[in-house]
């Protein structure tokens, strides 16, 4: 069978399964509530009690907290929810893709550019 | 009898419908995208088809983990867009049809496909960007004279996907099941999202030019080719939401005639994405 423990991993890639999805339950449940403004506007307001009220784990707190991807990623988070709390913030794509390969802004589009040469 | 006179496949980046909505065509960076879709409006002012089966994936707009359905079909007599987080004015709602929706329902059922039906089915961007590139006057006209449309909405958010051979088996049920229905009417099938790209993780940014061009040419009259790919093959070929060609496989499956490519675009990139474009003829 194709569990994918028995893949070979794919670097930078983490699959989004079900082992993850129970994992980032609380965050993903968190951001899928900001489709809606109101929710949006209360976790501006009060971060941690919106937080606390989805039940979020430390883990899940402190990566949400650091506005990093790659925790929030590890702690189960799915892009496509995070998205909408990058959204919040103002955050593009791109923007969140420099963040977790560790470039500029500038240079990560100067990649994605890059990628229609060859 | 009703038929499926072409299939046209495109990409769905949400960033298209923020340019869209600023009406930026002529900009540097979008110019070369936007003026590959008029040769597309043409051929579907020509042939004007009744009814588009569009085939995309919800991005937790309607479906969050605690259900998520493989194939789900919407079976409503209008489908409302939504806000998706990011506060754009949502579109107004897309008319359905729900006697050819129920007909594919029972038609896919029949043929052992275990189908999700939806009375209520909010479309976001994966629905939305196709319709808002191939009908940008949708709206100058009253409801009942607008395209009606049915969303099949394939799972791509948490694994385990459906294969591409499944994608590809759905899409010649699909076709079936339109052939059989009695009603004159002409049916246009939309598979939208990829080309490559990939938004998480440390290899985020990847696009991979090669195996997209390869992908555009082979669905054209080799598709079957396409479908002895694994998901992970393409989440390691075309990044982690490159697997979602396997819409576009779902959609080619539906052409049962004789296909004829029409018209292709591939850019670089549109956002994170390998941004595609084909348009494919369904003869008899």
């Amino acid at each position: 069978m194709t569990s994918k423990d028995q893949m070979p991993p794919i670097p930078g890639t983490t699959i989004f399964d079900g082992a993850m999805a129970m994992k980032g339950y609380a965050l993903n449940k968190m951001c899928f509530s900001f489709n809606e403004k109101i929710n949006r506007d209360d976790f501006l307001a009060n971060e941690e009690g919106v937080m606390d009220r989805f039940g979020l784990t430390e883990e899940q707190k402190q990566a949400v907290r650091s506005r990093n991807v790659l925790q929030m990623i590890a702690a189960g988070g799915n892009i496509y929810y995070l998205a909408k709390l990058a959204g919040i913030f103002g955050l593009t794509v791109q923007d969140v893709g420099a963040q977790q390969t560790s470039m500029s802004v500038e240079d990560f589009k100067a990649k994605l550019l890059a990628a229609g040469d060859d | 009898m009703a038929r499926i006179i072409g299939g046209i496949t495109t990409s769905h980046i949400p960033a298209i419908g923020n340019a869209i909505s600023k009406q930026m065509f002529e900009d540097p960076y979008w110019k070369p995208f936007f003026d590959a879709y008029p040769p597309v409006r043409d051929w579907l002012e020509a042939e004007k088809p009744d009814v588009a089966i569009v085939i995309y994936n919800d991005h937790g707009l309607n479906f969050f983990l605690d259900k998520m359905p493989t194939f789900s079909i919407g079976a409503a007599p209008e489908y409302q867009n939504a806000d998706e987080g990011w506060g754009l004015a949502p579109l107004p709602p897309f008319q359905g049809t729900p006697d050819l929706s129920w007909h594919l329902i029972n038609s896919l059922v029949a043929e052992e496909f275990d189908i999700t039906s939806c009375q209520e089915m909010l479309v976001d961007h994966g629905f939305t960007v196709p319709m808002s590139l191939f009908w940008p006057d949708r709206t100058s006209q009253p409801g009942a004279q607008q395209i009606k449309t049915i969303p099949v909405c394939v799972n791509t958010v948490q694994h385990p996907l459906p294969s591409p051979k499944r994608c590809y088996k759905l899409g010649q049920a699909i076709g079936r099941a339109v052939a059989s229905f009695p009603e004159d009417l002409k049916v246009v099938v939309i598979g939208t999202g990829g080309l490559s790209h990939q938004l998480d993780g440390e290899r985020a940014g990847f696009i991979n030019k090669a195996f997209d061009l390869m992908c555009m040419e082979k669905i054209v009259n080799e598709a079957e080719s396409l479908t002895d790919h694994s998901i992970h093959d393409l989440v390691r070929e075309a990044g982690a939401q490159g697997a979602e060609f396997i819409l576009w496989l779902a959609m080619r499956g539906a052409l049962q005639g004789k296909v004829k490519a029409l018209h292709s675009n591939y850019h670089i990139p549109i956002s994170n994405t390998g941004a595609g474009l084909l348009l494919l003829e369904n003869a008899p």
